[in-house]
């Protein structure tokens, strides 16, 4: 291995041992596998995008599969329109934006005492975090904690109860621990560096990566749960998207919409509900899926570097 | 002032290895006592005990405190009294909650949802993560891998919407499919037969891509003289997976399985609760959804708290215990 050029490590692995009949035979079996792997993931996220783009009586119809018909953007229109639904989404906004400031700062701050070998202490913690994992009160107790800091039906409830995840605390003290080895630590101290001068100015600089990847799992986290709003809040002003989504999605209360409609008005309207829905569906995770693909490789990343045992 | 000499084995680095175990020796013969080591570290590195304080107050807070406050389950809870002022039960509301017929309904619907998930759901990965391994062309790989992982980030309300349209028997391109072939519609949701299968498929597509990546991570620390040497011998494709890939993924394998298995009753509240519906609540009712209705819609904080506990007791012991056999057989286990 080591022998061979870069340029002609390609060329020469498959000169050396042909494959044989079955071994092509079986890669053809592995592709076939896995375009139907790609089909089956795909299949349901397009014809949703489809459904989206088509008009209210096309959907209704079930005419659409995995392209648009009769294009139109009036579900989108109307979403955009939906007072209901900017809330939802901007709430989520704050949460995703606050929780995340709050949940990343908390994590870094005991995450880094626990990667220090001179911390005293940092194997007790540790077993009380990991013991979270494994065992909790459960939801009512849980829930009358919040009610008697009197969180209920307040935005801190969705951002304070849920702050930090002993998962990332365990992806950034590992981090911490295999990058910044302790000889930096001991000449910053030598420079007249303190402990919070150090995190500050060489730790964070250097734990750019993982500092990403434990906040986007915190951003998605928040962008994508419901539960703490459905037992914490009551003011609909205060609901986050998912909720909202729920609302409308799976519980099919339409919004807008009034009684004295006659019956094609009232057809009209439980057509453009049907393809509300799709669109719906697509705004809500259309944050998400854009920076996907963009992360997905640090964050597959930092999911192994906390995979890593220790 | 006195210990001020070993801020000095720091500037020791430098000089040659076998003078510094020398130094490190003797200055560790009069080796302080935990105590002393404790209070230095403390008066040293006060900062970092400063940064501990406000997330060591949140798992106290809202981690430890409803553990304590778990002891409502014991108790007729008064929220006037509080947690602790409350009137001991005993074991009453486990009694009521074991006399229940509901009981046994919901720990089988737990139980079985969460068996088939982890069972359907372990080794689809690992054959999505092979098959992927055993492709060289990048760019289809490359799409492959984005397009499966990528309905891990959509929401648990999107992916039940999702499964409700396109299963729905008017509008849902399932049901035409079927109908191509003369079945007649299928009402999937109202059928609580068919519960257990949306939730653990649908489960299925949206991990599946996910769960790969951590094999495919394993697959990819296997050392290639494994595999060079296996092709040497005239190992094919198939044989080389079998006896190189598979053993070599299988401490990852292990791992992944005692977790699943031993958070089998820890399924979670959020796709149950969505995909319910009074039509195949028979099915659907697990514990998660039942405590939540038990103890906010129905306000009978005791029982949902016993409820809880006992499901809590359940799973710790049933992670010890796959754990310790896991280990046993394996070698492989959590804390290894």
């Amino acid at each position: 291995m080591s022998l061979t050029l870069p340029g002609f490590r390609r060329t020469a692995k498959p000169a050396a041992i042909a494959e044989t009949r079955t071994d092509l035979v079986f890669l053809v079996g592995v592709k076939i596998m896995l375009w139907i792997a790609l089909i089956i993931v795909a299949v349901p996220l397009i014809y949703i995008v489809a459904n989206s783009f088509s008009s209210a009586s096309a959907v209704s119809a079930g005419r659409v599969l995995l392209w648009p018909v009769e294009p139109s953007l009036k579900a989108y229109k109307v979403a955009f329109g939906d007072p209901q639904i900017m809330q939802g989404y901007l709430n989520s906004f704050i949460y995703a934006v606050g929780g995340t400031l709050i949940s990343v700062s908390l994590t870094i701050a005991i995450a880094y005492p626990l990667s220090r070998r001179t911390f005293f202490g940092r194997n007790v913690i540790m077993s009380l975090l990991i013991f979270t994992m494994l065992f909790s009160g459960g939801l009512i107790p849980t829930y009358l904690v919040v009610q008697d800091l009197g969180m209920l039906n307040t935005r801190w409830a969705m951002v304070i109860p849920s702050a930090i995840g002993v998962w990332q605390v365990i992806i950034a003290r590992t981090f911490f621990r295999s990058t910044i080895p302790d000889e930096l630590y001991e000449a910053a101290t030598i420079d007249g560096a303190s402990d919070l001068r150090f995190l500050w100015s060489i730790v964070l600089p250097l734990s750019k990566p993982v500092i990403a990847v434990v906040a986007l799992m915190y951003a998605i986290y928040q962008w994508n749960t419901y539960f703490d709003a459905l037992v914490y809040l009551k003011d609909p002003g205060l609901y986050p998207l998912q909720i909202v989504l729920r609302n409308v999605l799976i519980l099919n209360t339409v919004t807008g919409g009034s009684t004295t409609q006659n019956l094609a008005q009232q057809l009209e309207q439980q057509q453009l509900a049907n393809v509300l829905k799709y669109a719906l569906i697509v705004i809500s995770s259309l944050p998400v899926l854009i920076i996907y693909p963009f992360v997905a490789r640090h964050f597959t990343k930092g999911v192994m570097v906390g995979a890593v045992k220790g | 002032v006195r210990r001020k000499g070993c801020g000095v084995s720091a500037t020791l680095e430098v000089k040659p290895a076998p003078v510094r175990r020398e130094v490190v020796k003797t200055a560790r013969r009069p080796r302080p006592s935990r105590r002393t080591a404790a209070q230095r570290s403390l008066r040293r590195h006060w900062q970092l005990y400063l940064l501990v304080v406000v997330p060591l107050a949140y798992f106290v807070i809202f981690k430890y405190i409803p553990i304590a406050n778990a002891v409502i389950a014991f108790k007729d809870y008064s929220p006037v009294k509080g947690p602790w002022g409350s009137e001991w039960v005993g074991f009453r509301n486990f009694e009521l909650f074991f006399a229940n017929p509901v009981f046994w309904t919901l720990v089988k619907n737990t139980f079985v949802l969460a068996a088939y998930t982890v069972l359907a759901g372990f080794p689809i990965p690992i054959v999505l993560a092979i098959a992927l391994n055993e492709i060289r062309n990048g760019r289809f790989k490359k799409i492959v891998q984005l397009v499966t992982y990528a309905p891990y980030f959509i929401s648990t309300v999107v992916v039940v919407s999702m499964t409700i349209l396109v299963l729905s028997p008017r509008l849902g391109f399932v049901n035409d499919a079927i109908g191509l072939f003369g079945v007649p519609a299928i009402d999937f949701l109202g059928n609580p037969d068919y519960f257990r299968h949306i939730y653990v498929w649908s489960d299925v597509w949206q991990t599946t891509g996910y769960s790969a990546v951590i094999y495919l991570a394993a697959l990819a620390g296997i050392d290639p003289a494994l595999h060079e040497s296996a092709r040497i011998d005239g190992a094919s494709r198939i044989q080389r997976i079998l006896h190189v890939d598979l053993p070599g993924i299988m401490p990852t394998a292990v791992i992944i399985l005692v977790l699943g298995v031993g958070n089998i009753m820890s399924i979670g509240f959020e796709k149950a609760f969505l995909l319910q519906n009074p039509l195949n609540l028979a099915q659907s009712e697990i514990i998660a959804t039942y405590v939540y209705k038990t103890g906010l819609l129905n306000a009978d904080f005791s029982m949902a708290t016993a409820i809880g506990l006992f499901n809590s007791v359940i799973n710790l012991v049933l992670l010890l215990g796959v754990n310790f056999v896991a280990k046993r057989i394996t070698g492989n286990g959590l804390w290894s």
